[in-house]
């Protein structure tokens, strides 16, 4: 560990952005103790997030604060998570981790987090996030952890070229999808690029209970987890809709990564893929560009709604008040209009805080927050269960259970739901 | 002093092995079997709640498949693997030609790890990419082979690799018993009239009935705790049709923040290897006293 801020790269600083003045500010102003290193720990290891870490961490040199990286490579996240709890059980948690929905609230109860309320006060958190977003950050009504991104799940990326060889017209809702998706198959091409692993099931399966079942229904059964809601006409509806889907998925599609699948589409060997904003990285790596060579459009029949996925790092509670000092000026950095536009360009999603200039970004981010800002006052932004928004792991893992179920066998609709409902009740 | 040392050294050596054997297998067995009768959710706690995960657990689809599966896996590995082995090893016993090269490229799959394995059985099995896509390119049009993504078959896929590794090892095992054999034995046989089929039957095969228990216990515990082979070559896919209980106790345990459910089938896979086991350490035993 390194003690001792650098005075000249803390004058330096003082010429940087408005963000890191606040931070220092902050730091001048509340204690004389010298900030210490931060060690964070994340799993955004491939090209474009590593890039995005990188440019928080010369940020943060610039602050005088020192990064000792901790990266796990590898499951969503899987192995980072399993590495920090017996860190965190040892008594020797980072200082800051990538964790995200309602696992922050998880990690509070425990109470490992660390009371950031100081920084968001400071730097007027309160009006820079969406309510959405700071409820997810806060436990407690204290802030504990600070939001880097909002992805939006409820895309579907197209290939103009494959359909207008078809004949077939990129359809709005999922009645229209299946119209569509023959007219492809009839052409040659496979309708609907998938990749045939669960979570990838389950992105497609959230689409479709947003594109049946609304907002409403969506947050009812899905994240208020009603019970009626769940054991309804409309869930069969849902159900009977995503397994007209398996038609369209072609015979390769179990196992294959996502990025495989939107290569399929890019190649214009597939008309659509349902995935998040984070496949954008994968056309543009292509050399592909918007509107010409590639489409997003809202997943059939939510053009109004905005599935969103935050990512964001909580801090752990640090022994001494170096670390504390150092952990303070991240959060701050975090929410910087800097890192912010930076980050998000590399990973294809949008700021988490308001007031970042649109300029830079491209039509498919401005959608997004144009959807984001119009869904927040409709209603109709809802939380991504398949990627750990809404509920707890385990609920959420008996969902994607069923979801992956039912769409690799040939379980009736019926079934579906009533395996949805009992293994949601035995998880809860 | 020295008489001390004399009399204790072999315990005072043995000592540490014995006391991080203790702590680390019996100590943990203990801990998870007192972890599955808690609510334990992402960290341990201990509020307990009886045989409450235990319940749960039987009432979870993905552990019924999960538990067929390794029924399914156990069986076939078993048989095919043994009579296999069993089979190489017979006719490389015939005193061939470049017998050391062969039973080398036989025993060459033990070599590799089951990651290896299963990555390059996903490559040949995929319909996209190997055999089928082979066959057809070569002008078999009609011809299907698609255990890889279909849910029915493809808990047979990871028996057809786990085979390929392991029978090797198998017929490795057979080759040194019937190296063993009294050449007495078969030469009385011979002289007797049995033909060669009898003799093998009658004679060499009852004398392998060690070689038989060995190769069982073995190639049972590697079916239990096969974990790897399906995460590489189907990742439990699809959905989760090819699970194995190892597969799901890590699911739970890590991934899903269900340590007391987690805890639970592994104990439930600890007995299951104990029920097989005991009568086998029971048998052998008893042998030895008589």
């Amino acid at each position: 560990m390194m003690g001792g801020v650098n005075i000249i790269s803390m004058e330096k600083n003082m010429k940087n952005t408005i963000s890191t003045l606040a931070a220092t500010a902050l730091l001048a102003s509340t204690t004389s103790v010298s900030a210490a290193d931060v060690e964070v720990l994340h799993w955004w290891t491939s090209g474009g997030e590593a890039a995005s870490v990188n440019y928080l961490k010369e940020k943060l040199s610039g602050a005088g604060v020192g990064w000792t990286d901790f990266a796990v490579a590898g499951g969503g996240g899987e192995n980072a998570m399993t590495v920090l709890k017996s860190r965190a059980i040892s008594g020797n948690p980072p200082t800051a981790a990538q964790i995200k929905g309602p696992s922050i609230q998880e990690w509070g109860d425990l109470g490992f987090l660390a009371d950031i309320d100081g920084v968001a006060q400071a730097n007027d958190w309160d009006n820079l996030l969406p309510a959405v977003v700071s409820d997810v950050m806060k436990h407690n009504g204290k802030y504990v952890a600070a939001p880097v991104n909002v992805h939006r799940v409820n895309w579907m990326w197209s290939n103009p070229e494959v359909y207008a060889y078809a004949g077939a017209t990129i359809p709005t809702t999922w009645d229209d999808f299946m119209v569509q998706a023959k007219k492809l198959q009839a052409a040659g091409f496979v309708a609907l690029a998938h990749g045939g692993q669960p979570w990838q099931d389950a992105t497609v399966f959230e689409a479709v209970v947003l594109g049946v079942g609304g907002a409403d229904y969506y947050n009812k059964a899905f994240v208020d987890l009603d019970m009626d809601a769940l054991d309804s006409a409309t869930t069969l509806k849902v159900f009977e809709t995503f397994g007209n889907l398996r038609q369209f998925v072609d015979a390769n599609s179990p196992g294959r990564d996502w990025n495989v699948a939107t290569s399929m589409v890019i190649e214009g060997k597939a008309g659509s893929q349902i995935m998040g904003d984070w496949a954008k990285g994968e056309f543009k790596v292509a050399g592909k560009s918007v509107g010409t060579d590639y489409v997003c459009t809202a997943a059939p029949g939510t053009s109004g709604a905005h599935t969103f996925n935050i990512d964001s790092f909580a801090f752990f509670a640090q022994s001494d008040a170096a670390s504390t000092e150092a952990q303070n000026i991240m959060a701050a950095e975090i929410l910087g209009t800097d890192f912010q536009t930076v980050f998000n360009l590399n990973k294809g999603s949008i700021p988490a805080r308001l007031g970042v200039s649109r300029a830079e970004f491209d039509t498919c981010a401005h959608d997004s927050m144009d959807a984001f800002v119009s869904a927040s006052a409709s209603g109709s932004l809802v939380p991504s269960f398949a990627h750990g928004m809404a509920m707890s792991s385990a609920v959420g893992g008996a969902v994607t259970d069923s979801a992956t179920n039912f769409f690799n066998s040939d379980q009736s609709a019926a079934d579906g739901v009533a395996q949805l409902v009992a293994s949601i009740k035995a998880a809860m | 002093m020295l008489n001390f040392l004399e009399k204790n050294l072999p315990k005072i050596v043995l000592a540490p092995t014995t006391i991080v054997m203790v702590i680390c297998m019996y100590g943990f067995i203990v801990w998870t079997g007192l972890l599955s009768l808690t609510k334990s959710r992402m960290m341990p706690q201990w509020d307990f709640v009886g045989l409450d995960q235990y319940r749960r657990l039987f009432a979870n689809p993905r552990w019924d498949v999960a538990v067929d599966n390794l029924f399914i896996f156990l069986i076939l590995f078993i048989v095919i693997a043994l009579v296999l082995g069993l089979l190489l090893a017979i006719f490389l016993d015939q005193k061939i030609r470049v017998e050391g090269a062969i039973r080398t490229i036989y025993l060459y799959p033990m070599a590799i790890s089951f990651i290896v394995t299963g990555t390059a059985w996903k490559w040949i099995l995929n319909p996209g990419l190997g055999i089928e896509k082979l066959m057809n390119d070569w002008g078999f049009v009609g011809f299907e082979f698609r255990w890889l993504v279909e849910q029915d078959m493809a808990i047979y896929t990871i028996v057809i690799a786990a085979v390929w590794q392991s029978s090797g090892f198998v017929m490795a095992l057979f080759l040194a018993g019937l190296r063993g054999v009294d050449e007495n034995l078969t030469k009385a046989a011979r002289i007797d009239g049995a033909s060669t089929i009898q003799l093998y039957w009658h004679v060499i095969l009852p004398l392998m009935r060690p070689v038989f228990f060995s190769a069982i216990v073995i190639l049972t515990h590697i079916a239990i705790k096969s974990f790897d082979l399906v995460q590489a070559l189907t990742g439990g896919g699809p959905g989760y049709a090819s699970d194995l209980p190892a597969n799901f106790m890590y699911t739970f345990t890590f991934n899903r923040a269900q340590i007391g459910l987690g805890a639970s089938s592994a104990m439930i896979m600890l007995f299951g290897v104990l029920a097989i086991l005991i009568p086998y350490l029971y048998s052998e035993l008893r042998e030895k006293k008589s």
